[in-house]
C-alpha cells in the first residue's frame, strides 16, 4: 500500500466529520409521521370504549362503578403505539402525540385515568353491542376489567355491583 | 434516592449485559443501533459485554416465556451484587401483544427485579439512551402519570326503570328533579 492511498484513506475519514449525536444535551426532533404515546382528552371522550374493545395489546380497561361513572385506564406498559385507538375514536379525542422519552423507574408513571361522567341511554340503561337483538334488549353491557391486577375481562355483564364505589342510585339486578 | 445509590455505585461506567427472553429481536436491533457510533453510548462508558458475570447492568428484551424464564433467572443470579435491571420494550415492560397466551409468563418483573422501563414497541434508540441518562442522573424523567376524576359527581337523579312509553314519545316521569 502506497503513501498516497493512506493519503486518500485519511482524507475520507477526515470528511465524514463527527457523526454522533449529542442527544441527551440536545432534543432529537422525530420526523412528522411519528407515533408515540396516545393522550386521552377527557374533555372529547364520550366514553364508547372502542378503543378498549380494538386496542391489539388489551392495554385499554374501562370499569362502570355506577350508571353514572365509568372509569377508563390506559396502562400503556404494552403499548406498541400501533393508533388503531385514535382511529377508531369517534371524538378525536386520543392523539397520538410526539412523545417518545418514556423512561421511568415506576411503571405507574405511564398509566393514564379518565374518570368519564355517562349519561343514561333512555331505552336500555347503556348502549353496547351483543350478539343477538334479544340479548341487546335484556343486557345491559357493563364493564368491570379488574383495575387492580390490570386484567382485561372478556365479558360484559347485565347489572352493576350491589354496592358501587360511587354510593348513588341503588340499581336493581335484572 | 435511587439515582443517589446509582450515581454512588455505577460512578465509572456500565457495563451492560443482553438478555434477549423470547423478543422479537426488534429491540435487539434498537439496542446495538444504540452502541453504534451514530448514536455513540459509549460516551457515558457504557459497554457491551458477552458475560453476565462481568456486567452491571442487564437489558432485558421479551417477556418471561415458560421456556426461558429459569435461564434469565440464572443469569440475573450471576450478576454481581449492585445490579441494575432495564426493562427495554413493550414486552419486557408488560408482557407484550401476547400476553395472555400459553407460552408467555408476562412481563420481565415476574421473574427478576426491573428497575428501569423503558416503553416502546421498539423504543426509539433516544428512547434508550435517555432510559439510561435517567438511570445515570443526567436528565430527569418526563413522564408522570395523568388522572382526570370526579371529584363532584353531577350525578341526575334518574333511572331507567322510571321512563314510561307514551306512544312514539319515551316521557321521563321525575324529569324535573334533575
Amino acid at each position: 500500500m502506497s503513501l498516497t492511498s493512506k493519503f486518500k484513506e485519511a482524507m475520507v475519514g477526515l470528511k465524514a466529520g463527527r457523526v454522533t449525536l449529542d442527544y441527551p444535551a440536545h432534543p432529537r426532533p422525530v420526523p412528522e409521521n411519528f407515533r408515540g404515546r396516545p393522550i386521552f382528552d377527557a374533555q372529547k371522550c364520550i366514553g364508547c370504549a372502542a378503543c378498549a374493545n380494538n386496542c391489539p395489546a388489551r392495554e385499554i380497561l374501562v370499569l362502570d362503578v355506577c350508571q353514572e361513572v365509568r372509569i377508563l385506564k390506559y396502562l400503556g406498559r404494552r403499548c406498541t403505539y400501533c393508533g388503531r385507538c385514535s382511529d377508531v375514536c369517534p371524538e378525536k379525542a386520543i392523539t397520538m402525540s410526539h412523545e417518545f422519552e418514556t423512561a421511568t423507574n415506576k411503571i405507574s408513571d405511564v398509566h393514564q385515568r379518565l374518570d368519564l361522567f355517562m349519561s343514561t341511554c333512555q331505552r336500555c340503561g347503556r348502549c353496547f353491542k351483543e350478539t343477538s337483538p334479544l340479548e341487546q334488549l335484556k343486557l345491559k353491557g357493563y364493564r368491570f376489567d379488574d383495575l387492580e391486577n390490570e386484567r382485561w375481562i372478556f365479558r360484559s355483564r347485565s347489572f352493576l355491583e350491589s354496592e358501587p364505589l360511587v354510593d348513588d342510585i341503588k340499581i336493581e339486578l335484572d | 434516592m435511587l439515582r443517589n445509590l446509582c450515581q454512588k455505585m455505577f460512578g465509572r461506567s456500565l457495563w451492560v449485559y443482553h438478555a434477549n427472553s423470547g423478543g422479537c429481536n426488534g429491540c435487539d436491533i434498537e439496542v446495538l443501533n444504540v452502541l453504534t457510533p451514530y448514536y455513540d453510548v459509549e460516551r457515558f462508558g457504557i459497554k457491551l459485554v458477552g458475560s453476565p458475570r462481568h456486567a452491571d447492568v442487564m437489558l432485558c428484551q421479551g417477556p418471561a416465556m415458560r421456556s426461558t424464564a429459569r435461564a434469565l433467572r440464572c443469569a440475573y443470579d450471576a450478576m454481581p451484587a449492585p445490579k441494575l435491571v432495564f426493562a427495554i420494550g413493550g414486552c419486557a415492560c408488560g408482557g407484550g401483544i401476547w400476553h395472555d397466551s400459553y407460552p408467555v409468563l408476562g412481563p420481565v418483573e415476574k421473574v427478576i427485579p426491573v428497575n428501569f422501563y423503558i416503553p416502546g414497541c421498539p423504543p426509539r434508540p433516544e428512547a434508550i439512551i435517555y432510559g439510561v441518562a435517567v438511570a445515570v442522573g443526567l436528565v430527569d424523567k418526563k413522564v408522570s402519570p395523568v388522572e382526570f376524576k370526579q371529584l363532584q359527581m353531577p350525578i341526575p337523579r334518574y333511572h331507567p326503570s322510571d321512563l314510561r312509553g307514551e306512544g312514539e314519545m319515551v316521557v321521563y316521569e321525575k324529569a324535573e328533579k334533575i
